[in-house]
């Protein structure tokens, strides 16, 4: 750009984006890693999207009616009948956790490692209880004689989807929970003194990728 | 504080020493990319040999004992599915793109040469468990390499019990070690390259790999969920793909699932799998072409950005793979539309492959005879792609073998001739050694020349309506008698293909040894990974400092200068000039 232009003329703003892209040695101003993950949260989102897409695709073309989901999923407390209330608690903690992990990045790039530690701790035990309660509604469900191969309440590809991607949504989750403890307990020793903590960050990412995950699924096969 | 690129910060180099460390468990990208080489060669030696079997049964049927209705099911199946996924894709990501990425873009190495090495053992498990299931009771799957349910799972299908479990089984494991190298390539090229090496300096091989990378990470995804969709409809009996049925005279538990669902997933990986192989062809041919015809490539800036709308039109254009399968008429329009859209890039790349030969100064040396070769398949092949992109044309011509010799001709030979050009073009590279360029010759002119003995004839079975994928023809009442006499004759002018095969494996073995030494860039070439300070290149590829670069990949034969080419790492004060001339050099490309 010209020092006599001040306003950037359409023409030189796509050229000063184009000579940033195309710059030698990096392309984004970031860590080898957390392009990595980027790029790997791209391609899993593919994977969930064509679950999801696959899931309403059977859906439509299943023969038998689709059970009422807010009745399949309701739990009665305290003689109270409440729809979606397990999944409704699932859904906010896991969203909390998602805060508490923010939380957490914030204060490793302060340095802080204490408060880092204990907000990872946080966030990893946030995410077990969600698995925990994942697990309570998949033992309720197979006590009610739903399984993958069939389904009491109508259509046996609801079985199928909801095992399949809740399924491959909790691993998705156990596998940050471990990956959070790891790093976790190296933020604690120190391990990443003078390396930097964008370590935490890319955890963090990975994080909230499942916590967007679970709000698709909670729209789409929940609500819907 | 000023931002210092990874690449430059100054790290110790981890120095193998050991045996182990170095040729087995090693994390050198070099040596990856040559354990990749190796076993992709060697799994698609299998999958030719499965080939060749085949085609004895079709030239000469009721000859074979060993081959009946089943076995040649799993033969096609088998065949089908090495060839382009366990050698095309292993081949050209996992081994070019791990050996040239980093000498090409001036790094060092990979970004994580541990997830790299990983990437490697993962496939080689994929590559075990897809061979294991050749020794498993009813053998490998014989559904076909689209595996298109309901059959690949039933009753009737060879290998529907054990087979099929493998063979997803197997390709789910090689997603998790594609996804690994994937990431790695990259982010390599998009983070580490060195001082000077713009996105539009990078040779062409490298955009080639990486946008087909990038395909790879996007399109696997939906080839990974069908797979795990049916092994559960195999193994839990859910009905994901499986409609009611009744097989064998048995109803079976199945009801409500959508077939066509997964043909959609299936060929939603598949067609972009198709420029997976494609791309990272039409990238080394071009630096194949350039360097042996001593010319800059024609239009280096509409290359980049064919290959970049090749990949990203892959994703709209999966259904024309499926005009048959009873989909609505106007999604037919639709893909027609995309798919013919789609030839205008890949023309562009065609012609501007000709004029980088026109004018030229062509060495017509074993690569460039192999590069020109892949000129040839492929403008045959395409053409073809133009009939059966077209709903009304592909309707007679769909399962004939008007398709087998179209996709062998675009996807099989024509990637396969740039593999072998590529291979010689890059041999002294890799091995210190030359190769001998006589036997070199004699492999391209059996291999070009054969492989259009077989492929071309297969377009007149089409016409007359020879259906693929039969064992045998029988008494046919609509197909000529002589359809048998040409079969007969593709067949033996497909083992004499084949055959010549080992005219490559003995040049490069007997070469390894007995080869002269070829010296620094032999092939006087320009770009970055003929530079390093030693040929093969050691561990950490450069000494102690990085290349830095000063020009793109491509020029050749610049006015001015003493050479007839001008290495990318030399700044224009250090070109050795003509006497009396100054350096006539266009800034921008």
């Amino acid at each position: 750009m010209t020092t006599e232009t001040n306003k950037p003329t359409v023409d030189t703003r796509w050229q000063s984006l184009n000579s940033d892209w195309a710059n030698d040695k990096e392309t984004f101003p970031m860590p080898w890693g957390k392009l990595m993950m980027w790029i790997f949260l791209l391609s899993d989102t593919f994977i969930f999207s064509i679950f999801l897409t696959g899931y309403m695709n059977v859906r439509m073309s299943a023969t038998e009616p689709w059970p009422n989901t807010s009745e399949v999923f309701a739990l009665t407390i305290a003689g109270q009948h409440i729809p979606l209330i397990l999944i409704a608690i699932m859904t906010f903690v896991l969203i909390t956790s998602s805060g508490t992990m923010a939380l957490a990045v914030n204060y490793a790039y302060q340095g802080d490692r204490k408060k880092t530690f204990l907000l990872m701790i946080a966030t990893a035990l946030l995410g077990a209880s969600f698995v925990g309660m994942q697990a309570f509604e998949w033992s309720k469900l197979i006590h009610e004689g739903v399984r993958p191969w069939g389904n009491p309440m109508g259509a046996t590809q609801f079985g199928s989807a909801f095992f399949m991607i809740t399924g491959f949504h909790g691993i998705h989750v156990s596998a940050g929970v471990i990956y959070l403890s790891i790093i976790a307990n190296r933020v604690r020793k120190g391990h990443y003194e003078g390396k930097g903590y964008h370590i935490v960050e890319i955890t963090g990412l990975y994080w909230h990728f499942v916590d967007l995950v679970w709000v698709f699924i909670f729209a789409f096969f929940y609500l819907w | 504080m000023e931002h210092v690129a990874i690449a430059d910060q100054v790290e110790e180099l981890h120095n193998p020493s050991s045996f182990i460390s170095k040729y087995v468990w090693s994390q050198d990208h070099k040596v990856i990319a040559i354990q990749y080489g190796i076993t992709a060669i060697l799994v698609g030696l299998v999958a030719l040999v499965l080939s060749g079997l085949m085609r004895l049964q079709l030239g000469f049927p009721e000859s074979f004992d060993f081959i009946d209705p089943s076995s040649y099911l799993q033969f096609v199946t088998m065949h089908g599915m090495i060839m382009v996924i366990y050698l095309l894709t292993a081949l050209l990501l996992g081994g070019f793109g791990n050996y040239l990425i980093p000498l090409m873009i001036g790094a060092r190495d990979m970004v994580f040469p541990y997830l790299n090495m990983l990437s490697y053992w993962t496939y080689l498990l994929a590559v075990i468990v897809l061979l294991a299931s050749f020794f498993v009771p009813g053998g490998p799957t014989g559904a076909g390499w689209t595996l298109y349910p309901p059959q690949a799972i039933l009753d009737g299908t060879p290998g529907y019990d054990m087979g099929i479990v493998l063979m997803l089984l197997s390709l789910a494991i090689f997603i998790v070690a594609f996804t690994m190298g994937g990431l790695n390539y990259v982010t390599t090229i998009l983070q580490a390259r060195t001082k000077g090496m713009t996105l539009m300096r990078m040779p062409l091989s490298i955009w080639g790999i990486f946008v087909a990378t990038i395909l790879g990470l996007l399109a696997f995804p939906a080839l990974l969920v069908s797979a795990i969709m049916m092994l559960f409809d195999k193994l839990l009996s859910t009905s994901f793909f499986m409609p009611a049925i009744v097989s064998m005279g048995e109803q079976l538990d199945y009801t409500g699932g959508s077939p066509i669902l997964f043909q959609h997933l299936f060929w939603f990986f598949g067609h972009p799998e198709v420029y997976i192989v494609a791309l990272p062809a039409f990238g080394m041919v071009s630096d194949v072409l350039a360097v042996h015809a001593r010319k800059n490539i024609f239009g280096y800036r509409m290359m980049v950005w064919a290959i970049v709308a090749i990949g990203a039109m892959s994703f709209v254009v999966w259904a024309h793979h499926m005009y048959v399968s009873g989909m609505h008429p106007a999604f037919g329009f639709f893909f027609a539309t995309t798919t013919l859209i789609i030839a205008v890039p890949t023309a562009i790349k065609v012609y501007n492959w000709v004029l980088t030969l026109w004018r030229g100064n062509i060495h017509l040396t074993t690569p460039m005879l192999f590069a020109i070769g892949f000129i040839f398949t492929f403008t045959h092949g395409g053409l073809t792609g133009l009939f059966l992109g077209n709903v009304v044309i592909d309707l007679p011509l769909s399962d004939t073998y008007f398709v087998v010799a179209h996709f062998h001709m675009v996807m099989g030979v024509s990637p396969i001739l740039v593999l072998f050009a590529a291979l010689y073009h890059w041999y002294p590279l890799i091995t210190g050694k030359m190769f001998n360029a006589t036997l070199g010759k004699l492999h391209f002119w059996c291999t070009f020349l054969g492989t259009y003995a077989i492929y071309l004839p297969m377009h007149y079975l089409g016409f007359l309506g020879v259906p693929r994928r039969y064992y045998a023809m029988g008494t046919t009442d609509f197909i000529p008698e002589s359809a048998q006499t040409l079969n007969a004759s593709i067949t033996v002018a497909a083992i004499l293909v084949g055959l010549a095969q080992l005219i490559f494996i003995a040049n490069v073995i007997w070469s390894i040894f007995k080869g002269e030494k070829s010296g620094p860039n032999p092939w006087h070439a320009t770009s970055l990974e003929w530079q390093a300070e030693q040929i093969p290149p050691a561990h950490g590829n450069w000494g102690e400092k990085l290349p830095e670069v000063h020009r793109w990949a491509y020029d050749f034969s610049v006015p001015g200068a003493r050479d007839d080419y001008i290495p990318q790492n030399m700044s224009n004060d250090d070109v050795p000039l003509e006497p009396g001339q100054t350096l006539q050099i266009r800034e921008e490309h």
